[in-house]
């Protein structure tokens, strides 16, 4: 076995993902912090206003990051959820139950401050447009999987059921999506895109891309804490588990 | 099992589940009942004027339509949990995805074709032409299908727990929705003169994908809850 792979081994022994999470969280975790300070300020105070929007535009340095990381977090919660109900390997499955609190947080974050950008410009905090009412149903989605999650007593069946679950919804959210598409658009289209040209300023454009990966740090660092506790609990009668808990008990 | 074949089994199930529907009518009858009620309420509820009825109409008699097959969702895997079919459909030979094949079929025939009779009638009721009608008749046959096979994926997920009813909505209503929006869109287009065909297109490929996937979840489903 080649180092990738006997590392990959590894990394599905829970006591062993307990101390790689707790390596790496808090790196993610001040990283994040550093981003968001630089993105913040370059996207707040030195971005210039924009010629249509004027100075309410500033939201989409919160908004479109989270609204990103909203279908992210669900595509990495279906593929843990995946891993989890193919190879009953117990990290991945609490790698996507950890994963669906932070998504439907990001979720709640792009709508409500959706709303107050909707306000200004529309005139309306809400609008029965396309994009809003996905992302509302993604809500509802993300929602029902933690609601299920929470309501079956054993802990593997619940991470079992809602990984399923999720992949159901990850078939269906196109499907969702294409069609409250039919109803015509309100929303401005995508104006970022990696692969050719953006149809935004660089000085707009800089602070969005690190607020892009500052979020995405923030959810390494969150599911890893999360997934740490959620161990804890899970491993809470192995000997690994009593160590860390009550390292002096266990030493007696 | 000698001499038997899947596809023995599978009638068998079938003729079995009709048989048990059959003797428990009245029951049968409660979302009939509720779409009845419920499309009654609302001309009571806004205003008896028939264009505004009419306006109304699909999304009206669609929505409730929806919540109907939803209350009759409950039922499909509820007696067969406590008298312990459920487990031995499950350890029996035939493929489970098969068996919930059926299974959901004999839950629309029982619940859905109803709805999808009934509901044209009251499409009349709010002043929908004729050719509008036809196409509420259609799309009903073509949606319901499909709503009973999402369903049933919510139902074998959440078939162990003590509170079912507004849990199960939360888990497959989302799912519901572009039957929804498809199935109205069309009945719209048709009050309205439009040609309708895209829509029933769109809901007979959900029911074709419903029908080949959803059977695989629903067993994958039944095999997480009961174990």
């Amino acid at each position: 076995m080649n180092k990738l792979t006997l590392w990959f081994h590894k990394l599905g022994s829970p006591e062993y993902f307990y101390r790689f999470a707790g390596r790496w969280a808090p790196w993610a975790g001040w990283s994040f912090a550093l981003l968001t300070v630089i993105g913040l300020y370059l996207g707040m105070f030195k971005a210039p206003p924009d010629y249509q929007q004027g100075e309410s535009y500033r939201i989409i340095f919160i908004h479109v990051p989270s609204a990103w990381m909203s279908m992210f977090i669900y595509v990495a919660m279906s593929a843990a959820g995946f891993v989890g109900l193919v190879w009953r390997i117990k990290v991945a499955e609490i790698m996507a139950m950890a994963s669906a609190p932070i998504g439907a947080a990001f979720t709640l974050v792009t709508l409500v401050t959706g709303a107050f950008w909707g306000k200004p410009m529309w005139g309306a905090y809400w609008v029965w447009d396309a994009r809003l009412t996905s992302e509302l149903i993604l809500l509802f989605i993300y929602l029902g999987i933690i609601g299920l999650y929470q309501a079956i007593e054993d802990r593997r069946t619940a991470a079992r059921a809602a990984s399923l679950l999720a992949l159901v919804g990850l078939v269906n959210i196109p499907i969702i999506h294409f069609s409250v598409e039919w109803w015509t658009t309100l929303h401005q289209g995508s104006t970022v895109n990696l692969m050719g040209e953006s149809s935004m300023h660089p000085s707009m454009l800089w602070p969005l891309l690190i607020m892009a990966v500052a979020t995405k740090l923030y959810y390494v660092m969150n599911v890893l804490q999360r997934a740490r506790n959620m161990i804890l609990e899970l491993e809470s009668n192995k000997s690994w588990a009593k160590t860390v808990l009550q390292p002096a008990e266990a030493s007696r | 099992m000698q001499g038997h074949s899947l596809a023995t089994a599978a009638f068998a199930l079938l003729s079995r589940d009709l048989r048990l529907a059959f003797r428990r009518r009245g029951e049968a009858l409660s979302p009939i009942l509720f779409l009845l009620m419920v499309a009654t309420l609302f001309p009571l509820g806004l205003s008896p004027d028939p264009e505004q009825l009419a306006a109304i109409a699909p999304g009206v008699i669609w929505v409730a339509a929806l919540l109907s097959s939803l209350l009759a969702l409950n039922q499909m895997f509820h007696a067969d949990l406590r008298d312990g079919t459920l487990e031995q459909l499950i350890i029996s030979p035939w493929p489970l995805p098969v068996m919930a094949l059926v299974k959901v079929l004999a839950h629309w025939i029982i619940s859905g074709l109803p709805l999808t009779v009934v509901a044209p009638v009251l499409g009349l009721g709010y002043g929908l032409d004729g050719a509008t009608v036809k196409i509420m008749f259609w799309s009903l046959l073509l949606g319901t299908p499909t709503l009973s096979f999402i369903g049933a994926i919510g139902v074998a997920l959440s078939v162990g727990l003590h509170r079912g009813g507004m849990f199960l909505a939360l888990l497959v209503l989302p799912l519901f929705v572009p039957v929804l929006i498809f199935a109205t869109a069309g009945i719209s287009a048709s009050a309205e003169g439009f040609a309708v065909g895209s829509h029933l297109y769109l809901l007979g490929a959900l029911l074709a994908l419903a029908v080949s996937t959803a059977p695989f979840a629903i067993a994958a489903g039944l095999r997480i809850s009961i174990s």
